[in-house]
C-alpha cells in the first residue's frame, strides 16, 4: 500500500511530542530539571510544525523562524540551568515547592 | 512503502517513544540521554522534510551544547532525585487525562483543517529550486538580507543569556588564594630580598 507522507503525518508527530511535554510537566512537578526538559520537548514540537509547514508550502520563512526559536530555547535553557544551580547553592534543593522565598 | 516513508515512521516512532521515556524515567541522567535521542531523531525528520541546515544546527547546538549543559547540571547537583518523584503516582491520572484531552483536540484540529485560499500567494519567501540553490545557501541569503535585524537581535539574546548565566552562577569566595598580577608586578627587590651576613663556620 503506497503511503504518501504529508503534512498531516508531521503535524501528528509534533502534536504527540507536545502532549508528552505537557504530560511531563504534570508528572514531574517537583523536579525543575525534568520540567525544563519537558519545555524543550514542547519547543521542539513547535519547531517540527514550522519545518513541516515550510516544506509543504515551499516557504523558507518557517526554517528561519525555527532558527530563531532554537536560539531563544538555547538561551532559556542556559538561564534556567544557571538559576537552578544558584538556587541549589542557596537552598540545597531543587524542589518546586521550596521555591517560595518571594512569598514573604 | 518507499524508503522515505519507512524512515519517517522509524524516526517518528523513536522520537515519540524516547520522549515518553524522558518524562517517565526515574533517573534524570537517563532523561537527558533520552532527550538526546529525541533530538537526534527529530533532526532525521528535519532532513526528511528538506531542512538540512536546521537539522545540523539541532545536532550541533542541542545535542552538542545544551544537552551537555543539562548533563553537567544534573550530575553536579547532589539531590535525592527519588524524593522528588514522591507525587508521581498521584499526578499520573490528572496528567494522563489532560494529555489525552489535549491530544484529541489537536488531532481533531489537524483532521478537519485546510489551507486558506490566499495561503500560497501570501508566502513571504518562496524557496528556490534545490537544483539551483542548496538549502543552506538559500537560508543564508534570506537571513542576511530580509531578516538581518532579527538575526542580530537573536545574537543579542544569546549574548545577554551568556552574561546572565555567568552573573548568576559566579561566586566570589573569601579565604582562598588567587593570583594578583599587579601585586606581582609591583613587587620590588627591597620587599623580597634580604642580605644576611653569614659568619664562616656558623650557618644562618
Amino acid at each position: 500500500m503506497p503511503v504518501e507522507i504529508g503534512l498531516g503525518h508531521y503535524l501528528t508527530v509534533a502534536a504527540m511530542l507536545f502532549v508528552i511535554g505537557v504530560f511531563g510537566i504534570f508528572l514531574n512537578r517537583k523536579n525543575v530539571i525534568v520540567i525544563l526538559m519537558s519545555i524543550e520537548l514542547m519547543l521542539l514540537s513547535v519547531n517540527l510544525n514550522l519545518i513541516a509547514f515550510a516544506a509543504h508550502l515551499n516557504d523558507l520563512v518557517g526554517q528561519v523562524f525555527t532558527l530563531f526559536i532554537l536560539t531563544v530555547a538555547a538561551a532559556e535553557a542556559a538561564i534556567g540551568l544557571a538559576i537552578i544551580v544558584s538556587f541549589f547553592r542557596v537552598r540545597g534543593s531543587i524542589d518546586v515547592a521550596d521555591i517560595n522565598a518571594m512569598k514573604g | 512503502m518507499d524508503v522515505a516513508a519507512i524512515a519517517f515512521y522509524v524516526f517518528s516512532a523513536v522520537a515519540v517513544g524516547a520522549a515518553a521515556l524522558v518524562v517517565i524515567s526515574k533517573n534524570p541522567v537517563h532523561s537527558v540521554l533520552w532527550l538526546i535521542t529525541v533530538f537526534a531523531s527529530c533532526a532525521g525528520l528535519f532532513v526528511l522534510s528538506g531542512a538540512e541546515f536546521v537539522a545540523m544546527l539541532l545536532i550541533i547546538v542541542y545535542v552538542g551544547a545544551v544537552m551537555v549543559l543539562f548533563l553537567f547540571v544534573v550530575m553536579m547537583i547532589d539531590v535525592d532525585f527519588a524524593k522528588l518523584r514522591a507525587g508521581f503516582a498521584k499526578f499520573l491520572p490528572l496528567g494522563a487525562v489532560i494529555g489525552l484531552v489535549l491530544l484529541v483536540e489537536l488531532v481533531l484540529v489537524i483532521g478537519v483543517w485546510t489551507f486558506g485560499e490566499t495561503a500560497l500567494e501570501s508566502r513571504a519567501a518562496v524557496a528556490p529550486a534545490l537544483e539551483d540553490v542548496s538549502n543552506t545557501r538559500a537560508l543564508g541569503r534570506l537571513i542576511y538580507t530580509d531578516y538581518v535585524l532579527l538575526f542580530q537581535a537573536s545574537g543579542l539574546v544569546l549574548f545577554v543569556a551568556m552574561v546572565g548565566a555567568i552573573v548568576l552562577t559566579h561566586r566570589r569566595r573569601v579565604g582562598i588564594k588567587r593570583q594578583d598580577v599587579l601585586a606581582q608586578m609591583y613587587r620590588d627587590r627591597a620587599q623580597s630580598v634580604e642580605l644576611k651576613n653569614v659568619k664562616p663556620g656558623q650557618g644562618v
